[in-house]
């Protein structure tokens, strides 16, 4: 009796133990969801690509109206600030990266969005 | 190649000795779109240098010295003045003056009635539920009159019953699923059309070529999915009814109602009568048979986005009628030597659908359907007896996700089938159970310019046994308005050679079948290929809209239950041996050169031949050429919400080979002819309409329609030989009521 209380013991710390460390580590299927800067249907094809072209990212949806990108990565691979910058590199604002003005102005015309500062 | 790299230097020197110029564009925010501000002022302060933005928006100005104050200035919108930094290129948004704003304009586009798939690498037409109206009535054999990828033809001068093909192929070689449960199939095959209602109808996806391997391998010429109306986006009480000028009256009760907070239900019911006897063409016989149907549908659906739930429950009952024949016949009382039918059809149905997303990873989902039916068929045609019964249930487990990310997806999933068939044919009874376990997997890879989607699935079927079933489709956009499709696929099914030929009990012909050795009525099961490709081109985009289609599909047999009508007296079936294909050509013009008109030009080429016991021929009743047209108007909707719409179809429809018989003689051919329908309607409101519309009204009728009519016990009597409609012009009025 007192063994199985001991082994019970040992094996619920165990248990705990592990669950911690599952919670640290980082979700295969991590969701997040940013502002991104644009207009129309052109910019989310555009962002929702310059998302996807970074290797680890699932899925990418952003909606126009909100501009909310919400993303799904593997963040055991990637993290998202890495994904940040792909967007801002096709031309579109985030919290975290800027576009390039050259990129910017580069941009098609219905993509011309008014650049803000975004929390 | 100096020459060369002084081009380079100089391009690069360029900018510099431009300098002077200063550059812009000045855009602005209209709704969510940014448009280009062309005609606007912009002039350094307190100078006379200005200019004037272009129609994209752009400008460029002569930088002077000492000053960088620039104002920009347009109407209807706030003057800005701005310190501008003379190195960079200026991209600026003017601001609406709410002061000064100009009366608004809204330019809405409107969304196709037909509208066919850019982005998916099937070849898709959805008909939504504004084409669907312009065909009022009045089931889903009657939804495809506007539409150029289906045909219409008769079966035959008995039931009135309209016949769908694609692709020169007949509908049992058309797959067809009730929101992805296969449906009208075995015992329903003939008039399963008839037997759902136009106002329950919400969609159709008319898929070409072989299609999707998720709803099962039968699918050869392509795939019909209908959507019925969903009792969460229904009105709470809507009102149908029809009447026509040859006796055919119809009704329509809709409720849906919320029940707590995630379910809504909504019950449907249909009725439809004829009760006129009808003989224009004085052959002694109906010219349409006296009808009645009731069909009860309740729908239960479940909604619980949070958690990402959804489900459905459906019941049915039907219950069809159809007295034909003679014009004296009566069925209850003595009517010896007077030739009469009755065709009496049951069926009930039960579906269910639960569907779970991933409310984070919204591309993993799965889903089960479950339906179960019944089906029951009672008739006879003068002498003949002809009674099945189908008892049908269907699985299927589908599991969606993603390989990578979501430009390539993934479908997987399992079917069961069970179909039980009980036939009498005259004295003969037939019995047969096909079931079978499938499993499938479809891959699609989406980019910006390819598309493709894989299928697979193989079978363990216990009458076809084990077999693979492989289907690809390909979508290439090389440029924005070129949009080229191709696809290969496989399809096999059993042929219910009384099922799907019942127009055959309506001739005395004797049924002869050849083999004895297949599972099926003694003959083998029938196994194609489909190929296809179809080249979409758009001419005019914007407000004129214009697009340019040919398509180009082949099916090959390489097994096939031959029907064989040639020789007067008989109906034969039996193995092909030898070629047999269906090859089918058509270019389709759709332009719209405003919002309110709608053109569509179609042609359309078929040769379907079959290796018969006397000769390699074209199916007969099958017209080698086939040409239409469709020009819709509708006028634009006044603030209250009138409209009048107006559509018309001309169907130019080419010869036809007939079969040998004391009517057409021998090698005749059916003479081209047109056929004209039309509607109008007017909106009263949002919330009533009325309709008004005629069909045929050229009023062409194919004459003697019936072969034989003074003798319709004799061995020559025929009613299946029909190429052209046998009632005439018609008309009929209609209403719809959401209350």
């Amino acid at each position: 009796m007192k063994y199985m209380r001991t082994f019970f013991i040992i094996w619920s710390t165990l248990l705990m133990a592990s669950n911690a460390y599952a919670q640290k580590k980082l979700s295969k299927n991590q969701q997040e969801k940013f502002v991104v800067l644009g207009n129309c249907e052109m910019c989310k094809k555009r962002i929702e690509k310059a998302a996807l072209t970074v290797k680890g990212v699932k899925m990418a949806q952003w909606d126009i109206p909100s501009k909310i990108l919400q993303v799904v990565y593997n963040a055991q691979k990637i993290d998202a600030d890495q994904i940040h910058l792909a967007i801002a590199q096709a031309g579109h604002d985030t919290r975290l990266h800027k576009a390039s003005d050259v990129i910017y102005a580069e941009l098609p015309l219905c993509c011309l969005y008014e650049r803000l500062n975004i929390e | 190649m100096k020459l060369y790299k002084l081009f380079i230097l100089f391009i690069g020197c360029w900018p510099v000795t431009a300098q002077t110029f200063f550059e812009g564009k000045i855009i602005a925010k209209e709704n969510t779109e940014t448009i280009a501000i062309s005609g606007a002022n912009v002039y350094w302060k307190d100078t006379k240098v200005g200019a004037i933005s272009d129609s994209n928006g752009n400008f460029e100005l002569e930088i002077v010295p000492n000053n960088n104050n620039l104002i920009i200035s347009y109407l209807g919108y706030k003057t800005d003045t701005l310190s501008v930094d003379l190195s960079k290129r200026l991209i600026h948004f003017l601001k609406e003056d709410p002061e000064a704003a100009l009366a608004e304009v809204t330019v809405t586009q409107k969304q196709r009635t037909l509208q066919k798939s850019v982005y998916q690498a099937q070849n898709i037409v959805t008909v939504n539920k504004d084409e669907l109206l312009k065909a009022a009535c009045c089931n889903l054999s009657e939804s495809f009159d506007t539409n150029p990828s289906i045909d219409v033809n008769f079966s035959d001068a008995l039931t009135g019953t309209k016949q769908i093909r694609m692709l020169g192929l007949t509908s049992p070689y058309i797959l067809f699923a009730e929101e992805n449960i296969p449906s009208v199939r075995g015992a329903a095959q003939a008039y399963g059309l008839t037997f759902t209602p136009g106002t329950w109808i919400e969609s159709i996806q008319i898929t070409k070529g072989a299609g999707s391997v998720v709803n099962g391998f039968e699918s050869i010429a392509g795939q019909i999915n209908t959507e019925l109306i969903k009792p969460f986006a229904a009105q709470p009480l809507f009102l149908n009814l029809y009447a026509s000028a040859n006796g055919r009256v119809e009704g329509n009760i809709h409720f849906t109602a919320p029940v707590g907070k995630k379910w809504h239900t909504g019950l449907f019911i249909h009725a439809n009568q004829r009760n006129q006897k009808v003989d224009r063409n004085n052959d002694g016989f109906l010219d349409m048979p006296i009808a009645e149907q009731l069909n009860l549908l309740n729908r239960w659906q479940y909604t619980d986005a949070e958690r990402g739930w959804v489900g459905f429950l459906n019941f049915r009952l039907m219950e069809d009628h159809k007295q034909l024949g003679q014009v004296e016949f009566n069925p209850t009382a003595s009517t010896d030597g007077i030739w009469g039918s009755e065709l009496s059809t049951q069926r009930w149905e039960g579906a269910m659908k639960i569907g779970k997303v991933n409310p984070i990873l919204t591309y993993r989902s799965w889903g089960l359907q479950a339906a179960l039916s019944y089906h029951q068929q009672e008739s006879y045609f003068g002498l003949r007896i002809y009674d099945i019964n189908h008892k049908s249930s269907y699985i299927n487990l589908l599991y969606n996700s993603i390989i990578g990310n979501t430009n390539t997806t993934l479908k997987s999933g399992i079917n069961f089938y069970f179909d039980t068939y009980e036939e009498q044919v005259d004295e003969v009874n037939w019995l047969r159970t096909d079931q079978g376990i499938g499993g499938f997997t479809e891959i699609s890879q989406t980019s910006e310019k390819i598309n493709w989607t894989l299928g697979m699935r193989i079978d363990i079927h216990n009458n076809l046994g084990t077999f693979l079933t492989p289907r690809f489709h390909l979508r290439y956009t090389p440029f924005e308005t070129s949009i080229f499709r191709a696809s290969a696929g496989q399809g096999r099914k059993a042929a219910n050679i009384f099922a799907e030929q019942q127009q055959q009990f309506g001739t005395n012909r004797s049924i002869q079948i050849r083999n004895t050795d297949g599972v099926f009525y003694g003959l083998e099961a029938e196994k194609a290929w489909n190929y296809g490709f179809s080249w979409r081109q758009i001419l005019l985009r914007g407000p004129k809209q214009a697009d340019i289609t040919f398509d180009y599909y082949t099916t090959d047999f390489e097994k096939q239950v031959v029907v064989d009508w040639e020789t007067p007296g008989a109906i034969k079936f039996y193995n092909l041996e030898g070629e047999s294909y269906a090859k089918s050509f058509q270019v389709a013009v759709d332009y719209s050169p405003s919002a309110q008109w709608d053109i569509r030009l179609a042609y359309k080429n078929y040769q379907v031949k079959s290796l018969y016991d006397s000769g390699f021929k074209q199916m007969p009743l099958q017209p080698k050429n086939r040409f239409f047209v469709n020009v819709g108007w509708e006028s634009k909707t006044t603030t209250n919400g009138r409209q009048w719409r107006w559509d018309a179809t001309w169907h130019g429809v080419g010869s036809q080979r007939l079969v040998a018989s004391p009517r057409d003689g021998q090698g005749r051919w059916a003479p081209a002819y047109n056929l004209i329908n039309s509607q109008l309607s007017r909106t009263f409101s949002s919330d009533f309409e009325m309709y008004l519309g005629g069909e045929n009204i050229g009023d062409y009728r194919q004459v003697n329609a019936i072969i034989s009519a003074e003798q319709p016990f004799g061995p020559l009597f025929d009613s299946a030989q029909i190429y052209a409609p046998i009632f005439g012009q018609m008309t009929y009025v209609g209403l719809r009521w959401n209350l």
